[in-house]
């Protein structure tokens, strides 16, 4: 093994390269269409937006390539030094970073501005892998949770200090993996349970919300007297419903900010803001809903051409699509998603050491999120949370790094077959 | 199967349900729900009417009257702050002074509508260029273009018409084509009004894309749904513009009217009813400067006399007499009667003027006996053919009819009166059932109770000129220089007198210019063949009329001319008649009788202004002072004028409320 030099490239997994060229590309057109009009010049102009992803592409082609020729064993020795870099970054905004609409997360090199953010969920995937791919961690382990729980919560906790709310939420995917390498299901539930009762109160009132839910933990501790064992558990889960419930008001108005609780409430359909919170939503939803089963047809779509949806180019990409491709468009492009994200599960699951598996999921986790969180923001099923949809989106860092992200995977799901060396060489 | 792959499985479940979730609110959003597409319609697309140019009218030698301009108005648009508005170098643009410019906003601030109001009207050409290279400076001023009528005559505002905004009735009454929208310009009058469907074109439409911040982004697909405006057609009237001013000015100063009929089509070469008005005063921009002002004048100017008003055609009703006497055998050309200076029967008397005695037909004519016709009437009524004077009576109508009189004709020209040839059953009425010649004695000289339009009377002598047909009068002859003119317009009108009986009478007109009423008003080189009339106006002077036509074989031109007010038909209506028919057939801009001519243009025959309609449009304050003045000037004259101009009959007045709805 050690004499064959040259990497063999039948070892890559060539469906996920075909699925993030054709995506890539896709983006690029659908950019170039949502700054397109009558007096747009060539697709190359690098003055324009989709001049700068092409340029970005052409980076991100080279990045690829030089990441796949990388010695895999770099990824697990740098790992906590990249990690170390990306908060040290992070941090760095505070003091270099300038404002770009109202938040505070980038850093300008020349005629481009970085924003560390996006990298720093490479960084995290890197040092999660790296700590729970150690042969003795285990996440019944105290300690154990508690790091994993800080490599992504405290480069979460910095970038919500600087008001970039949505890039802070994407590392709660990293719960995700959590799950997989062990952590007890009953915080999902719980967490989908707070969801419901969020919701519910939302629509109903906490008065509500809390006398029926006591009500029917009343009726069940009746049914169920006979097993005491019972008694303080219903109690306990009754108090926290209702405690939560009631304090969903607070949080709305004193947690979150003004626009954040409007979008929310735009979202459950309790608050009509076309003008305002509501209008990117609504516009977003016209230019989507307009598409029709087959679409207005390239560069002929008018909503996003003429600035109705705003953002149309980064966070709002898929209007784009939705508009002049339509309902087929769409569903290529979801399905395009769905199987990216699957095949990553699926390759991580394949995966015969630990480090490759936790960093697959770290990648397919974060794609997931984005994924869910930035479609089901424009078709109105979540509330406005500006993050990017990963390889359509225009912007650098963000297609710079889900490329990094993609091709560390690829490379190191490339190395399966050697694993046996690979372990020896490592430990 | 491990705890790791299990959860590794409902990680891709969750994947591919939030994949079909998306996928199923996408079928919902851009399938099932439609709505959006309308939303992003109303969004991003505006659509702009392109109106478009109102066809030319032009006269029969394709000289044009009628075109269309454009006129800029610059707007304001409120709210306007004067503070950092560059006064000075607007003001250096437009031309006015700063003082200037101070009044005319003070103004404009007083007439604000909708939020705008005209700064400057009617903004001259140089200047709009100029200011159009400046407009983004100026961005609470705007232009407004309107196209409006221009025309190159000052003639033939009653045929013409004028054009208007539509009005909210209009809107309501329009049919299911729903062409029309606020503010649109309609023909309201005249030509304009009938061949609207011809002038209006067909409105253009510009989809035009709007962005977010309300600019426009060009046109949609690159115009690929805009649809191009078609122009109105060119409409040829029948009018002769050259004849149509000439008689305009030969009828100045003067109440009455005169239309000119081509015989052998029916097109009216010209017709006048003065006094006119120059059709520029009544197109969009000038109309609410002049409308008011034309409604009160007492002379009537807007009113169209020569289709409008009716009158008792006097002697030129004798020629139908004679010709319905002559088909119906009760008298022959040859026949005479003997006329006592007059023509009496009981207490009745009809006078008559002094001509050689014992005349037959044709020197009646000439000489337009009233014996002579009164015993013809006589004779029709008490024609032995007929049970009593009433059938006879209905038999004779009946011919009137024939002639085109008591019904409207049907031209184009609207404002149309019936005239009137009593019914048998009015004299019923008005005579018990007990009723004959004696009691329509003065139907016999076309006094009395008959009423005719001056376009009935140009009809009936278009008719004798064609020796026993018509066609519909009509003012229309090429419709984008093709015959499409409506069929009824073509449509040969039959009446039943034989031909030879038009010779008859037609040899008795030839004769009035010769040795008759009209001797000496005739034209060197044209046999001219008339007839005078003076008809009897119980509110004031005669009114001269006189029909005529000419050539006496292939006529070319048949003209019937009132003159109210101005005495014996040969005097004023008569030269009229005459000096167009030179105009007309010779095509000489000199005319043989110059004299004569001048005569005419010069005549000032109306009647005086009166305290009381003056009155009427100036303020009240005035009135008094006004009556004073009055009083002294009726002491002058020794005559009151005020019936004068009223006088001519309850059917003008009708019709007048009519044009006033």
């Amino acid at each position: 093994m050690r004499e064959k030099k040259i990497i063999d490239t039948n070892t890559f997994d060539w469906p996920i390269i075909l699925i993030y060229i054709v995506m890539v590309l896709f983006g690029w057109f659908n950019i170039y269409s949502a700054s397109w009009n009558e007096s747009t010049g060539s697709i190359f102009d690098l003055s324009k937006n989709y001049g700068k992803q092409f340029l970005f592409i052409c980076i991100s082609a080279f990045v690829a390539i030089f990441w796949l020729f990388l010695d895999y064993k770099v990824f697990s020795l740098f790992s906590y030094a990249v990690y170390g870099i990306l908060i040290a970054l992070v941090i760095a905004v505070f003091v270099l970073g300038k404002e770009v609409a109202g938040n505070k997360n980038w850093i300008p090199i020349g005629n481009f501005n970085l924003q560390p953010a996006e990298f720093a969920k490479y960084a995290v995937s890197l040092a999660l892998a790296k700590f729970l791919g150690t042969p003795d961690a285990r996440l019944k382990d105290k300690f154990t949770l508690r790091v994993a729980l800080t490599i992504f919560l405290l480069p979460m906790a910095l970038i919500l200090i600087q008001k970039d709310t949505g890039s802070a939420l994407v590392f709660l995917s990293f719960s995700l993996v959590l799950y997989r390498e062990g952590l007890s299901g009953i915080w999902f539930i719980m967490a989908l349970c707070s969801i419901i009762i969020f919701i519910l109160t939302l629509y109903f009132g906490s008065i509500w919300v809390s006398g029926i839910f006591a009500a029917i933990a009343l009726i069940f501790y009746i049914l169920s007297s006979r097993r005491k064992y019972l008694t303080w558990p219903v109690l306990l889960v009754t108090i926290a419903v209702i405690g939560f419930s009631s304090s969903i008001n607070l949080i709305m108005d004193n947690v979150l900010k003004d626009h954040q609780k409007k979008r929310i409430l735009v979202t459950f359909g309790l608050l009509e803001d076309l003008k305002k919170e509501g209008y990117n939503v609504h516009q977003s939803k016209i230019a989507i809903g307009s598409g029709g089963l087959i679409g207005k047809g390239f560069l002929q779509g008018t909503q996003t051409k003429l600035r109705y949806v705003p953002e149309q180019h980064t966070d709002f990409i898929f209007c784009t699509i939705g508009e002049e491709w339509g309902w087929v468009g769409s569903m290529v492009m979801l399905i395009l998603f769905v199987a990216l994200i699957a095949r990553v599960y699926y390759l991580a699951e394949r995966q015969k050491n630990r480090y490759n598996r936790v960093f697959a999921y770290c990648v397919a986790s974060i794609l997931f999120f984005h994924f869910t969180i930035n479609i089901g923001m424009t078709i109105g099923l979540v509330p406005v949370i500006g993050i990017p949809l990963p390889f359509f989106s225009y912007g650098g860092s963000s297609l710079i790094g889900f490329t990094i992200l993609l091709f560390t995977l690829i490379r190191l799901d490339a190395t399966r077959s050697t694993e046996m060396s690979t372990l020896k060489d490592m430990y | 199967m491990s705890e790791g792959s299990s959860r590794n499985q409902s990680l891709i479940i969750a994947v591919i349900a939030i994949g079909i979730i998306f996928s199923a609110r996408l079928f919902y959003l851009q399938v099932v729900d439609t709505s959006y597409v309308d939303l992003s319609n109303f969004n991003s697309k505006k659509i702009l009417t392109i109106h478009p140019n109102r066809g030319l009218i032009y006269d029969r030698n394709n000289k044009l009257i009628a075109f269309n301009d454009n006129f800029y108005d610059l707007m304001i648009s409120y709210p306007f702050n004067l503070k950092n508005f560059d006064t000075t170098g607007f003001c250096e643009i437009i031309g006015i002074s700063k003082l200037d410019f101070l009044k005319r906003l003070k103004k404009a601030d007083k007439t604000v509508y909708k939020g705008s109001a005209v700064f400057y009207k009617n903004l001259e050409q140089n200047k709009y260029a100029a200011l159009q290279e400046r407009m983004f400076d100026y961005e609470k001023f705007y232009i407004d273009i309107k196209t409006d009528r221009k025309y190159n005559t000052a003639s033939g505002a009653h045929v013409l018409g004028y054009i208007g905004e539509i009005s909210q009735k209009q809107l309501d009454d329009q049919d299911e084509e729903n062409y029309y929208s606020k503010g649109d310009f309609i023909g309201l009058t005249g030509i304009e009004k009938y061949y609207e469907k011809e002038l209006r074109g067909t409105k253009g439409e510009e989809v035009i894309l709007v962005d977010s911040k309300g600019k426009l982004q060009g046109n949609y697909s690159k115009g690929k749904y805009d649809k191009i405006p078609l122009s109105g057609k060119k409409v040829s009237t029948t009018l002769d513009l050259t004849l149509q001013e000439y008689a305009e000015k030969l009828m100045q100063n003067k109440l009455g009217s005169v239309v000119a009929i081509e015989p052998s089509t029916g097109e009216i070469l010209s017709m006048v009813s003065s006094p006119v008005y120059n059709p520029e005063e009544l197109c969009i921009r000038n109309k609410r400067k002049n409308y008011g002002r034309l409604l009160l004048d007492p002379t009537k100017p807007l009113f169209n006399r020569a289709v409008t008003a009716a009158y008792p055609p006097g002697s030129v009703f004798k020629l139908l007499n004679g010709l319905i006497g002559l088909e119906e055998g009760v008298i022959y050309p040859e026949t005479t009667f003997p006329c006592y200076r007059g023509f009496s029967i009981g207490r009745l008397h009809v006078d008559c003027h002094p001509h050689p005695p014992s005349l037959d037909l044709r020197g009646a004519v000439a000489n337009s006996c009233n014996a002579y016709f009164c015993n013809t009437f006589r004779e029709i009524l008490e024609n032995p053919k007929y049970k009593s004077p009433r059938e006879a009576y209905i038999h004779w109508k009946d011919f009137m009819i024939q002639f085109g009189l008591s019904n409207k004709l049907g031209s184009d020209i609207n404002f149309e009166s019936k005239g009137n040839i009593p019914s048998p059953e009015f004299y019923d009425k008005m005579h018990n059932n007990k009723w004959g010649f004696s009691r329509t004695i003065s139907l016999s000289i076309g006094q009395g109770e008959i009423l005719i339009t001056p376009l009935q009377m140009a009809n009936v002598i278009s008719a004798i000129a064609n020796r026993g047909h018509f066609y519909t009068p009509h003012a229309i002859r090429k419709v984008d220089d093709k015959n499409a003119i409506p069929s009824k317009f073509k449509e040969k009108h039959k009446i039943k007198i034989q031909r030879q009986h038009f010779e008859a009478v037609v040899e008795g007109m030839a004769m009035t210019m010769v040795n008759g009423t009209a001797a000496r008003t005739g034209i060197e080189g044209i046999e001219i063949c008339g007839k005078t009339g003076t008809v009897q106006n119980p509110h004031g002077k005669n009114h001269s009329v006189f029909m005529c036509f000419a050539p006496k074989d292939n006529p070319k031109i048949a003209i019937a001319v009132i003159v109210e007010n101005a005495g014996f038909g040969a005097t004023w209506a008569a030269p009229v008649a005459t000096l167009m028919i030179e105009k007309y057939i010779k095509k000489d801009t000199v005319s043989s009788k110059p004299e004569l001519e001048k005569r005419l243009f010069e005549a000032y025959l109306l009647p005086k202004p009166k305290g009381l309609d003056t009155a009427r449009i100036k303020h009240k304050k005035d009135s008094a002072l006004k009556a004073k003045n009055e009083s002294n000037k009726k002491k002058r004259t020794g005559k009151d004028h005020d019936s004068r101009h009223l006088a001519v009959n309850t059917y003008m007045i009708l019709n007048e409320r009519e044009e006033d709805n």
